[in-house]
């Protein structure tokens, strides 16, 4: 079932389907590594529910969860 | 010469490197066509080489002026080897940046640091799987505990270069690194996590992070307050028998070349010292350990939310601390922002948070007049006044001159370390240490001579004068705003200023003023309220005018530092000023 990563909820993971071109991260994502096919794990979410923690090849980065949308990923089981 | 260069993301302890090789022989020079500066430094047990400390980036592509100036210097073949260092707990990321450097310089040593770190938490890296896999010399090693030091050095001495025919072709970074590190990296199933996990947790919370984080600071505030007052108090009585000594020894010169020396650059450069060292001396280790356990990133995590409403990031909140501590320091860790026209608006209000230097200032007047409510309450209660000055003043700066696109904010989270609490004191004693000295020596030291010189005049009291409507309106006087400008050399003189020009003395007196001297002088409890409500929002100390300088590179964009502050100072002393 694909999600769009700004949907992801703490504790959840997701494998990294598609990264569109409507996606204002697109190029910084990369450097950390964030490609199709990448595991993710959502750690947690700021007070707020703006930020979100994601842990992808052994490093948590924060993200603003608005700047995620046009990421698109599948849930794992 | 020979140039090493060392690379790396950021948060990989690649300044506890550089400091560990080359202790105090370093400086901070400037790369050619850059404004911002890039540290070398030499080695004593590597002779004949220069050591360039490149800033922390997460690729060669990335658009910042950081990543733009380490992707141009190592595409320069300036250095004849790069050392590339890496965080054993991370290795898979760290990975990309080191193919990306592969791909246009086989000139390159692998040093996978904080292994004891990474150990700790249950990981083994393979460093000769590694060697294999990228044909380029790995070591391991824990600078923080010069652990593997020796083998870097011997492994950087032993570096044949490669011309650039033989450069090993790579391919896709991402999917070649992942792939390396599933061959070189293991992790033991039961790592000890779970701490770190928990931490995390408490420290984001929705109840307790934002109270954790002002618990912090408050305490933080304490300490600097209260731990400095008996520091300061004895280097002032070693400054003062200082004075003495040296009284004696200037018998024979004629009476202004004494008084100048003297009562001019020694009393007030000491003055600046004996104020300024102490509280900076607790202030910047404590938030040095914060930086090092990584705590830092999750107050920036806590505040992004209020800071982008102002038009601002998670990080400028990170940039206000330092300014907590000093302006100068803050303005230059506006160099962790992305966004320009974010880090030009952090930059033109950061002198809105007081520093150190304003602390004794804020106490005195909170306590004589505000009924003791005790030195740190004052003072916490002023900076929070300087934060929302800030972040309002940010707001208004993005809506109007500094209006900019949405800009994007991505920050890494480090996993919480052990903080290396002795090796933090003493750099952090010894770089406030230098600082503190090398400014009063600079700045002060002239501003003393001229104040002596002005004192022996009756031109401070014409200009006092001359300064009370512009004062009235204000809710002060003119001493008080005479006093403002001439201590733009150095916050922490205001209120010996306006004693010596009250007391019509021209020596920078120890004197404490007392509630009496001042109500004497004319003062009220307004003139108190406007004079540290001007305290916190007025124009930035030379130093840090200076190094907004440098790192804008502009004068109007300076001038504008120089106005911002005072601008908002202004308008609230005058409506202050209205209303009561």
């Amino acid at each position: 079932m694909e999600i769009m990563l700004c949907d992801m909820k703490p504790g959840e993971r997701v494998v990294v389907t598609k990264i569109t071109d409507e996606n204002s991260l697109k190029g910084r994502l990369r450097e950390f590594g964030m490609v199709p096919g990448t595991e993710l794990h959502c750690r947690y979410l700021s007070p707020g529910g703006d930020l979100a923690a994601l842990e992808l090849r052994g490093t948590v980065i924060a993200v603003r969860r608005k700047d995620l949308t046009g990421i698109y990923a599948r849930r794992c089981v | 010469m020979k140039t090493v260069a060392l690379a790396g993301n950021p948060n990989v302890g690649k300044s506890t490197l550089f400091n560990t090789l080359t202790g105090l022989r370093q400086h901070t020079g400037n790369w050619p066509g850059k404004t911002v500066g890039v540290a070398q430094g030499t080695a004593r047990k590597l002779p004949g080489y220069t050591i360039v400390d490149l800033p922390g980036t997460y690729s060669l592509e990335g658009a910042s002026e950081d990543e733009r100036l380490a992707a141009e210097y190592i595409a320069s073949d300036e250095a004849d080897c790069i050392v590339v260092v890496c965080d054993g707990s991370c290795l898979e990321r760290n990975l990309i940046l080191t193919l990306q450097i592969l791909q246009r310089t086989q000139n390159v040593v692998l040093c996978v640091n904080l292994m004891d770190e990474a150990e700790r938490r249950g990981f083994r890296v393979d460093g000769a799987a590694l060697e294999e896999q990228l044909g380029i010399p790995v070591v391991l090693t824990a600078a923080g505990r010069r652990r593997g030091i020796q083998e870097l050095l011997e492994a950087i001495r032993n570096h044949v270069p490669v011309p650039p025919e033989q450069v090993r072709a790579w391919d896709d970074p991402v999917q070649r690194a992942s792939q390396i590190a599933e061959k070189c990296v293991t992790r033991s199933a039961n790592a000890n996590d779970g701490w770190r996990v928990v931490l995390d947790r408490v420290l984001v919370s929705r109840r307790r992070g934002i109270p954790i984080m002002l618990l912090l600071l408050l305490v933080i505030v304490w300490l600097t307050v209260s731990g400095a007052n008996i520091p300061s108090a004895m280097l002032e009585r070693l400054f003062s028998a200082g004075y003495s000594v040296l009284k004696g020894w200037m018998e024979p010169l004629p009476l202004w070349v004494a008084g100048i020396l003297l009562d001019g650059v020694y009393a007030t450069t000491t003055r600046v010292i004996a104020v300024m060292l102490p509280p900076m001396a607790i202030f910047f280790p404590l938030f040095t350990i914060l930086e090092d356990v990584g705590y830092l990133p999750r107050m920036a995590f806590l505040l992004d939310r209020s800071m982008y409403r102002c038009g601002g990031c998670g990080k400028q909140a990170l940039t206000l601390c330092m300014g907590l501590g000093c302006n100068a320091v803050g303005v230059t860790g506006c160099r962790i922002i992305d966004s320009p026209r974010e880090r030009l608006a952090a930059i033109l209000t950061n002198a809105m948070v007081p520093c150190n230097g304003r602390f004794p200032t804020l106490i005195l007047l909170g306590s004589l007049f505000f009924a003791d409510a005790g030195g740190a309450l004052v003072v916490a209660l002023c900076v929070i006044a300087g934060v929302l000055g800030a972040m309002l003043t940010t707001g208004i700066l993005s809506k109007t001159a500094l209006r900019h696109e949405k800009s994007t904010f991505i920050m890494e989270l480090p996993p919480f370390r052990r903080p290396r609490i002795g090796q933090i004191l003493v750099r952090s004693l010894l770089d406030r240490t230098l600082f503190v000295a090398g400014r009063a020596v600079s700045v002060a030291a002239p501003a003393g001579a001229g104040l002596w010189l002005l004192g022996n005049t009756e031109i401070l009291g014409a200009l006092a004068q001359l300064l009370d409507p512009v004062g009235s309106i204000l809710g002060m006087n003119g001493v008080i705003l005479l006093a403002f400008l001439l201590s733009l050399p150095a916050n922490e003189l205001l209120m010996p200023i306006i004693m010596m020009i009250l007391t019509g003395s021209s020596v920078l007196t120890g004197v404490e003023p007392t509630g009496q001297m001042l109500l004497a002088a004319g003062w009220t409890l307004e003139t108190a309220l406007c004079t540290m409500i001007f305290s916190v929002f007025h124009w930035p100390c030379a130093t840090t005018l200076l190094t907004i300088r440098k790192e804008t590179g502009s004068n109007a964009k300076t001038a504008a530092a120089f106005l911002l502050p005072t601008a908002v100072g202004g308008i609230l002393c005058a409506m202050v000023n209205l209303l009561l």
